[in-house]
């Protein structure tokens, strides 16, 4: 088995562009979940409005790449308005409900075969990204780096730029939740009607969380977009919208570290057993005094059981997350 | 009642001019802060409020009482704008609120606490005071992100709740999280937060449901600095001792409508009042009535 090679890929998988779009998708998650309390499953949905923002604007629009940025802003605006409406003065269970119903409704539109001209229909939109790589100051076939910190210079280009939003909106939201804004928001999560008894226009305040948080989400579908070089309408699946959770609650809802770091040991410890499964399972399948535990072909879903598993004992041994506060955990139900 | 109390001019100005007031439901007050008119709300087939006329005198402790069920905290919510009626006007300071939301009840200068205390747990103390401020810049979103836009008017705020704090004995729990407070203390710092909101007239909950004799004594005190600065109190409470003991008025409620109103002790003579309570065979045994 090589170690050193399953230890150069986690490490990598720590810093890679994975866990850069999954960072950007959890912060923005963490403003609306772990501030504002908003259970919004759909996430993937605003990740979609980055993505084909980006992607309209050559499939459709034929503007230029910067015009992305706009337009998925307008996007997410619309679509928070439009989910927010009907659900911000309900319960926090019926918005998970919507949310998660919008997000499905979202890929199903873009992948439609009705809307083919403006969305790629199921195959997507491939041809925007160029001037984006015009931008890379990178030899983009060269390998930058030493190991295992060894990347293309595409992909050094892409990681660049999403570490950067990281970095920057980790900074944007740790201002705005330790401003006065911040603390209405939190306050929401605790007692909404306590905070109107205050004065505060919480039926607004949620719908600015759902949309700044959709915002930075935006960026995540768009950093994904531009690594991938294309948009394809099933990398916006419920699926996302879980993992991302998943990697927020490893972290630690609530707090900026929780929702970088998180994500980056979600993909650390992804890549981690994917690897060892691998190598594991290289030469023949692996067993234990003659029964068969697992082959080659199994490796992907054995992966996701392992993570499942270590999220569940997570969940029982340390709710709070790796960042989270074990304080701020036991005030509940008192 | 306590014969060597002095009352601050303006709580002398309240109880003199109610002093003549008439004691019987829906009477009309000299100076009314509040005043609601045919307020009714049904859940369903039930009436829980059907208030004809209620006036409350401007600078009184006004205490509503009633028994279980006679509507008194639904009341509260329609007049904050927590509910809405299905008919009736009320008036605040002479502005009609019937349009208004619950948010902006507050910021016209009525505030409300709520009969299951509503402390914010994940907050500290200090942060709980300062949410109570209205109008404030730092607020707006993309105020958020500039502290120098906010911090002056943060540095004022934060005085303010730290002197109320200290007047509310709360001022050791500073920055401890509001969960960590006892039933008591959370009953404090939810007055404390109202009065950050700069209010005219505060309407209290129940602001005695389980809180201690000692610290009983202390929030009445509170409640009458209340009024000694200037401010209305209208509150709920069951405990008949406190309300004998601080209110100016006593409005009386039962299934929804207002039974009877006068000063404390006209109330514990009124004969309405005891049926609402007992029941109609007050005094009869048991016994007696089963026979019969």
């Amino acid at each position: 088995m090589d170690f050193i090679k399953i230890l150069e890929n986690t490490i990598s998988a720590f810093f890679g562009i994975d866990a850069a779009y999954f960072a950007l998708a959890a912060i923005g998650l963490n403003i609306q979940f772990g501030y504002t309390g908003l259970l919004n499953f759909g996430q993937s949905a605003f990740m979609a409005c980055g993505a084909y923002g980006l992607g309209m604007t050559s499939q459709y629009f034929g503007v230029g790449m910067w015009w992305g940025i706009l337009i998925g802003i307008a996007l997410v605006i619309i679509l928070g308005l439009l989910v927010g409406i009907p659900t911000l003065r309900l319960r926090a269970d019926y918005l998970a409900i919507v949310t998660i119903a919008t997000a499905e409704i979202v890929r199903l539109v873009v992948r439609s075969v009705r809307f083919k001209q403006y969305f790629g229909g199921s195959d997507g939109i491939n041809s925007f990204s160029t001037s984006f790589r015009n931008l890379n100051p990178f030899d983009p076939g060269a390998q930058y780096g030493i190991r295992p910190f060894q990347y293309s210079g595409y992909s050094l280009w892409t990681m660049i730029v999403g570490w950067s939003l990281v970095i920057i909106f980790s900074y944007l939201v740790y201002m705005l939740m330790k401003s006065p804004w911040g603390r209405v928001v939190k306050a929401i999560r605790e007692d909404e009607d306590a905070v109107r008894s205050l004065g505060k226009n919480v039926y607004s305040y949620k719908m600015q969380s759902l949309i700044i948080g959709g915002v930075v989400g935006m960026f995540s579908g768009m950093i994904f977009a531009l690594d991938r070089g294309s948009v394809q309408p099933d990398n916006y699946s419920r699926d996302v919208t879980f993992y991302v959770l998943t990697a927020l609650v490893l972290g630690g809802v609530a707090k900026v570290r929780g929702s970088v770091i998180g994500p980056m040991m979600f993909w650390g410890l992804y890549v981690f057993s994917d690897n060892f499964l691998r190598e594991l399972t290289k030469d023949k399948p692996f067993s234990i005094f003659g029964v068969g535990i697992i082959q080659k072909a199994q490796v992907g879903p054995v992966n996701y059981m392992l993570i499942g598993l270590g999220l569940m004992l997570l969940m029982t041994f340390r709710p709070q997350g790796v960042f989270g506060s074990k304080e701020e955990m036991a005030l509940d139900g008192r | 009642m306590d014969a060597e109390r002095t009352y601050s001019e303006l709580a002398q100005r309240a109880r003199a001019a109610l002093s003549s007031v008439q004691a019987s439901p829906g009477v009309a007050k000299p100076d009314p802060i509040l005043l609601a008119e045919n307020v009714r709300r049904n859940f369903g087939g039930v009436t829980a409020v059907d208030v004809a006329h209620l006036e409350v005198q401007r600078g009184s402790i006004t205490a509503l009482i009633g028994p279980n069920g006679a509507g008194k905290t639904t009341l509260f919510n329609l007049l904050t704008g927590f509910d809405t009626p299905d008919n009736g006007e009320w008036m605040f300071d002479s502005k009609n609120l019937k349009k208004v939301v619950a948010h902006k009840t507050a910021s016209l200068g009525m505030v409300r606490t709520f009969q299951l205390t509503k402390s914010l747990t994940k907050l500290s103390v200090i942060e709980n005071m300062k949410l109570g401020a209205t109008h404030q810049m730092g607020e707006k979103w993309w105020n958020g992100l500039l502290p120098f836009r906010y911090r002056k008017q943060e540095a004022i705020i934060e005085r303010r709740a730290d002197e109320l704090l200290k007047r509310f004995k709360l001022d050791h729990m500073r920055d401890q999280y509001a969960g960590t407070l006892s039933g008591g203390q959370r009953k404090l710092l939810e007055m404390a937060r109202a009065l950050m909101t700069n209010p005219r007239l505060v309407m209290l909950d129940e602001p005695m449901a389980g809180v201690n004799p000692a610290l009983k004594q202390s929030l009445n005190e509170h409640i009458r600095g209340l009024r000694d600065d200037g401010m209305t109190v209208l509150f709920v409470e069951h405990d008949m001792d406190m309300v004998h003991d601080i209110s100016d008025w006593v409005i009386v409620m039962a299934e929804g409508r207002i039974i009877a109103e006068g000063t404390p002790d006209q109330i514990s003579a009124n004969p309405a009042v005891i049926e609402a309570y007992l029941g109609t065979h007050q005094g009869k045994s048991l016994l007696e009535e089963e026979n019969a």
